[in-house]
Formats: C-alpha cells, structure tokens, sequence
C-alpha cells in the first residue's frame, strides 16, 4: 500500500552471530531462565533505532576518569592506565561518545550492597568512572588492577579480572556492554562468560594488549583496548550529519 | 566489532546510581504517563537486578538526536532517554509522555511506541523490544507491529491501570509462556 521507502535512513549493519555470545549457554546457569526461547523478530531500522542517547546524560567530573582520585587516599593495588579507541566497523573514530566503566577493587571485591565476597572494601575506591572520547576516538581511565573473584555459577567457579565497559555509540543499535579481560589470565579457559562467545577470535578481541608505550616510568603499568562498535549499511548523506 | 558481555550484578553504583526515571519535566508538552516496568524470567519470579533502558520521541514525535531532521525542534523540557535497575519486585518506574509518531520506511509513520534495551545477570547480550500504548489507534497500521505474529502483539502493549489514570503498566518476560517480543535490530 505504502511501497516507497523513506531513503532518508540509512541503516547499520547486522551482527554476525559467530562473533557474539550464546544468549542461552548453559554452562553460565543464569542464563537457562533468561534467555528468550522464541527467535527475535527482525525490524528493518527507522528513525527509532538509527537515533539513539548520544549525548550522554551525567555531566563528566574532574575525576571520572581517574579512579585512583576519586578519595581522600589512594586504593590499594596496582595502578594501571586503561586507554584505547572506539571505533566503528569502518574503522572510523567515534568522537564525544560516553565510556562508562564498573569493576572489583585489587582485592576482588565491588563496591555494592550485594556483594559479600569475604574480602576487603577498600575505603579509597569505589571502581566506577566515566569519560568521553576524543577527536581520535581515544578514551583514557587511570585505576587500579582489579582481582578476580569468585561466584557461585559452579564448584570453585572464579571469575578472571576484569573491568565492565558501557557505551552508547551514536545509535539505538550501537549500544554495547562487555568486558575487558589481561592478557594471560590462568582463568579464561575456565569461565563461562568469556567462553560463551563462539569465535576465538572475537574471544580475543575482549583482552587488552599489555602496552610498554602506554606504560609510565616509575607510575603504572599501560593496556590498550580499542572498541568496536557496530558499522553503517552505507553512508549517510551530509545532511543528516 | 566487540562481543558483548553480561552487565553482571554489579552495576548499581556505576550505571544506575543517577537512576533516570523522570524523562519529562515539569513543562513537558504531552501526555504524562507513569509507566511501570516489570521485568520476570521464565517461572515467572521477578528480576530484583536488570537495567531498563528507554530511548524514547518526544510529544511531537522528534528525536534528540542529528539524525532527526525533521522541522521542528525538539521539546527541551523532555529528556528521550530513561534508565533504571529494577527493584526486588523487578519493578522500575519512569515518569515521560506519549510519544509522538514518528517516520518509519514507509509513508505511514509508525505508532506512537518506546524503544527499550533490558539488560541483566544471566544475560548475554542486551534485548531490543518496543512498548506501545494499548489504547493507541495507530497500533493498528504500524509496520513493526505487523511484522509480529499476531498472537505475540500483546505482549507489546502497555495498559492503563483502571484504578490510577496515567499509570501504565508494561510486563517484560525474557522466556516461558509469556515471553515478550524482542527484536534482531
Ligand atoms: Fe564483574
């Protein structure tokens, strides 16, 4: 009835399902009762889902993106700087966009009423930061190593270190939350979150890249970890920049 | 691009602890909708640790976003994005307006409706689904809404609660019997 199609939107390019985790992977018990049975209804995109919050929402501290700063004293740990680029499927730089990270003190404990691992809050952090990117696309947190910890998904069940990240991208179908992992952790082949991505190799595109260039003398250990957001079906025309 | 993770159960003191549940504020041009999410797993418990995220037009169906080029500008007093942790009951609660419709890939606009991404322990990947008014005259020649096998469109539809006028309840089941329509974006 209504065959012409609004060329006004340009679509973003779908997800290849080898690159991503099993929504239902047994193994990660909590996923048995919340994962869709049914298979998701495909939606050409509109307007709805090539927009999307941009802007970010929190206005950005001095100190959001330093977590060692965050209190009167400096956490204990490892101090490390965690930099990288977000990019999208083209390799372009995503600029002005929100990184927003979570994670475990140095002794493997969060910052959260429910978490009662027996180990110790540190009073000097509370592991979450905030930045945006650059030009570049480049971000940048200073913090501190987190510990791994353990749950109770299986007997001696422990996760590898890790820090979660949340970003917006410029879209609805942009938004991504993941995690970081370091490289060589003894824990990967144990862990069903990390192990419930089929690929390999998009496996490990989750670790961070020890980087001597990064690393500052007599300071703190460096990691890269770029992010890649989804791409776009073509390009949009200049005036719907 | 960079697999997902799960946001895990630790997020409050990051993610929502500036809950952003009021979109609309005291000037917002629109209907007020108090709109109540609950969000249950496949035995039907309530889920005390998701996130629910909104992205949502205004009253006049404009985005806040570039890409939005429609004429007219966006409603200044009315914030498009929501986000809350559910409580022990798996209830969150934001308090926005009808949207406006908005253009779809055909001539039609779309029917008024809010786009949602449920996040959660247990979960993979984050879940797109759409939230429609069940009232709404435009349900019935919206686009998406038709590509949802018509035994599923319920579970689509938001409800006015009869005893509180502008309260609105919508239920989102991740799997059983009542599992929600979620979308491949
Ligand atoms: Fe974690």
């Amino acid at each position: 009835m209504h065959p012409r199609v609004d060329k006004r939107v340009i679509g973003y390019r779908r997800v290849d399902p080898q690159g991503q985790p099993r929504r239902l992977y047994e193994p990660y018990k909590s996923t048995v009762l919340r994962s869709p049975r049914r298979p998701l209804i495909h939606l050409p995109h509109t307007l709805s889902e090539v927009t999307g919050p941009m802007y970010g929402h929190n206005p950005i501290g001095e100190s959001d993106n330093d977590l060692t700063r965050q209190h009167a004293g400096e956490p204990l740990g490892e101090r490390i700087i965690v930099t990288g680029r977000v990019l999208d499927e083209d390799r372009r730089p995503l600029r002005n966009t929100l990184v927003e990270i979570w994670q475990a003190n140095a002794a493997g404990r969060y910052f959260h009423v429910k978490d009662n691992h027996p180990a110790p809050l540190d009073p000097n952090f509370t592991g979450a930061g905030r930045a945006f990117t650059d030009d570049e696309g480049r971000y940048r947190f200073v913090t501190i190593k987190p510990g791994a910890y353990p749950w109770r998904n299986h007997h001696n069940a422990w996760r590898p270190a890790h820090i979660h990240f949340s970003l917006f991208g410029p879209a609805l179908v942009t938004r991504l939350v993941t995690q970081m992992y370091f490289p060589g952790d003894p824990l990967f082949p144990f862990d069903p979150i990390f192990n419930s991505i089929r690929d390999e190799r998009a496996r490990e595109r989750l670790i961070s890249r020890f980087d001597m260039d990064t690393t500052q003398p007599e300071w703190a250990l460096g990691f890269q970890f770029d992010i890649v957001l989804r791409g776009r079906d073509g390009t949009p025309f200049e005036e719907n920049r | 691009m960079t697999p997902s993770q799960t946001v895990g159960p630790f997020f409050g003191f990051s993610l929502t602890a500036n809950p952003l549940g009021q979109m609309a504020g005291p000037g917002a041009t629109g209907e007020p909708v108090r709109l109540m999410v609950r969000v249950f797993d496949e035995e039907g418990a309530p889920i005390p640790d998701a996130i629910v995220e909104l992205w949502q037009a205004d009253a006049s169906g404009k985005y806040e976003h570039p890409e939005d080029t429609q004429a007219q500008a966006p409603d200044p007093a009315f914030c498009g994005f929501g986000r809350m942790g559910t409580e022990e009951t798996g209830t969150c609660v934001f308090h926005t307006i009808r949207p406006g419709r908005v253009p779809g890939v055909t001539e039609k606009k779309q029917a008024p409706h809010i786009n949602v991404i449920v996040l959660a322990r247990g979960m993979l990947d984050g879940l797109f689904t759409r939230i429609y008014f069940a009232d709404d005259p435009a349900n019935g020649e919206d686009d998406a809404l038709a590509l949802v096998p018509e035994d599923r469109r319920s579970t689509l539809l938001a409800r006015q609660d009869p005893a509180q006028p502008g309260t609105w309840n919508f239920e989102i089941h991740l799997s059983g019997n009542r599992e929600t329509v979620f979308f491949d974006l």
